[in-house]
């Protein structure tokens, strides 16, 4: 009995070796192609696709954030007489955590479910087999681009995702809370600083990369059939969740210690 | 020519081939046939080197292929074209596009070369003025047909067929059988058919092959086939007819 239940064990953690090996194995291949004849039309495509039509989630996602990030804080902050350092506040968690975490996670379920849900019904309808057919590798033709496209789009929506955030905040601090929009936005110029900005992007940046390998991947190791497709699509979502929360916690302790 | 030597493919433990040796002659059109699960497009996935074999040689002219890369298999494929069982045409371009997309992708073609040319291989097929449709705006039929052309659009030597009557109603199996002997006089290719259809493999093949249960166990003119009396033979042509 514990015998079979260590060796089920033992088999589960292999199983999850294995794709963790073929998962880096991708990642590489993809990106020694990256800078080899970039197929600008396909990358351009991929980001009005994956970035542009992201944009209204994104929006939302953020500005409800931000308003309700400064409706539970700025009352606080207000009772100890902090009120000038609300709009730093803001500013630095939405530029450091809150902006690239939720931009990531939303582009996990917008973007990596996309990119899956395409390229597994490719691979279902044996267009992959075609292409490679026809002598093209499919990780130049469908996931360079798609991890070019990542890694543009992703800090850029973030960078976005930041501003509307903060904006939510300056909203509500100055609407509800009563705090002055010089006191916001001065705040924000004495606490926030550049860093707190290209922190964020640059995990953006590395959530784009995960988002467009998991995404990639699945999709091409799908299981037959319509269902195989939504398997593959949510392993893409719920991997890539964790993987940024995982990898955020990582990147904060490098980036901001 | 294709030479398979003592080739054995297996899934993990299943044996899918087991030790097949086959010679395809240049020009010549052999079919495959063989039940669901008997391994015929395991064999075919090889030649094309979709799959490795799990021991054995494969020759595509004088190149063992059983163990090159992705990137070698690149060079031999450009030889090749491939008819495949539900067409896997790419849904997100215009049958046009389809066609010319070896092109696009392997030569320095202008435009203008390219459109003529997806023209006239259009027109080889039988349709025209489909350039600017979607594959699902097709029929079953018209997206074998372009399929077909978009296989010949590069000029292969070898063309794979994979059940290519599959779904089909009988008039138009008849056209696609018409198809691949009309393409393989005209070009001079090396064809590969794998199907379960007995009346297109003797209508179509010089030879055919028959793979049971992972083990070819006949190959002959069709002709001669019919006279085999082995049973396994003999129990395919009787639940065929």
């Amino acid at each position: 009995m514990l015998t079979k239940f260590f060796e089920l064990i033992g088999a589960f953690m292999i199983r999850r070796f294995e794709e963790f090996g073929t998962i880096i194995l991708l990642y590489v291949d993809t990106m020694k192609q990256v800078l080899h004849k970039p197929r600008i039309k396909l990358i351009l495509a991929q980001m009005s696709h994956l970035g542009v039509d992201s944009l209204t989630i994104v929006s939302l996602t953020l500005l409800f954030t931000g308003v309700v990030f400064t409706l539970q804080t700025a009352h606080e902050f207000i009772r100890f007489g902090a009120q000038s350092t609300v709009g730093g506040v803001i500013a630095i968690a939405i530029g450091r955590e809150l902006g690239p975490v939720l931009v990531g996670v939303v582009c996990a379920g917008r973007v990596g479910a996309a990119i899956t849900a395409e390229i597994s019904t490719m691979k279902v309808t044996e267009q992959i087999d075609a292409l490679k057919v026809m002598a093209v590798s499919p990780v130049n033709y469908l996931i360079v681009p798609r991890m070019i496209a990542c890694m543009i789009v992703v800090p850029i929506l973030t960078v976005f995702g930041d501003i509307i955030g903060v904006a939510g905040g300056w909203l509500v601090a100055t609407q509800y809370s009563g705090i002055s929009s010089y006191l916001f936005t001065n705040s924000i110029k004495m606490f926030a600083d550049i860093y707190d900005l290209t922190g964020g992007m640059i995990k953006a940046i590395f959530f784009g990369n995960v988002i467009a390998v998991l995404g990639c991947y699945y999709g091409l190791n799908c299981p037959d059939g319509a269902e195989g497709v939504g398997i593959a699509t949510t392993k893409t979502v719920v991997t890539s969740i964790i993987v940024i929360f995982i990898l955020n916690a990582l990147l904060t302790f490098i980036i901001y210690r | 020519m294709i030479r398979i030597v003592n080739v054995t493919k297996k899934f993990g433990k299943k044996v899918a081939l087991n030790n097949i040796n086959l010679e395809i002659a240049d020009g010549e059109t052999l079919a495959i046939i063989g039940g669901s699960g008997s391994g015929k497009s395991t064999l075919l996935r090889l030649m094309i080197g979709l799959i490795q074999p799990t021991s054995g040689e494969i020759w595509i002219g004088d190149d063992e292929i059983s163990r090159f890369s992705e990137k070698e298999m690149m060079r031999v494929r450009l030889r090749m074209g491939m008819v495949f069982q539900y067409s896997a045409l790419f849904d997100s371009m215009t049958v046009g596009d389809n066609v010319a997309f070896g092109l696009v992708e392997h030569t320095d073609y202008s435009r203008e070369k390219i459109q003529s040319i997806v023209r006239e291989k259009l027109h080889q097929v039988g349709l025209e003025g489909v350039e600017n449709r979607m594959p699902n705006e097709l029929s079953g039929g018209m997206k074998k047909r372009v399929s077909l052309a978009r296989a010949i659009a590069f000029g292969p030597e070898i063309i794979f067929y994979d059940e290519p009557s599959s779904g089909l109603d009988p008039i138009t199996t008849n056209r696609i059988d018409e198809l691949i002997i009309e393409t393989q006089r005209a070009l001079k290719v090396t064809s590969v058919v794998v199907t379960h259809d007995m009346v297109s493999a003797c209508r179509i093949a010089d030879r055919i092959a028959m793979v049971y249960n992972g083990d070819l166990i006949a190959v002959d003119t069709p002709e001669n086939f019919k006279k085999i009396q082995d049973p396994r033979v003999k129990e395919f042509f009787r639940i065929i007819n």
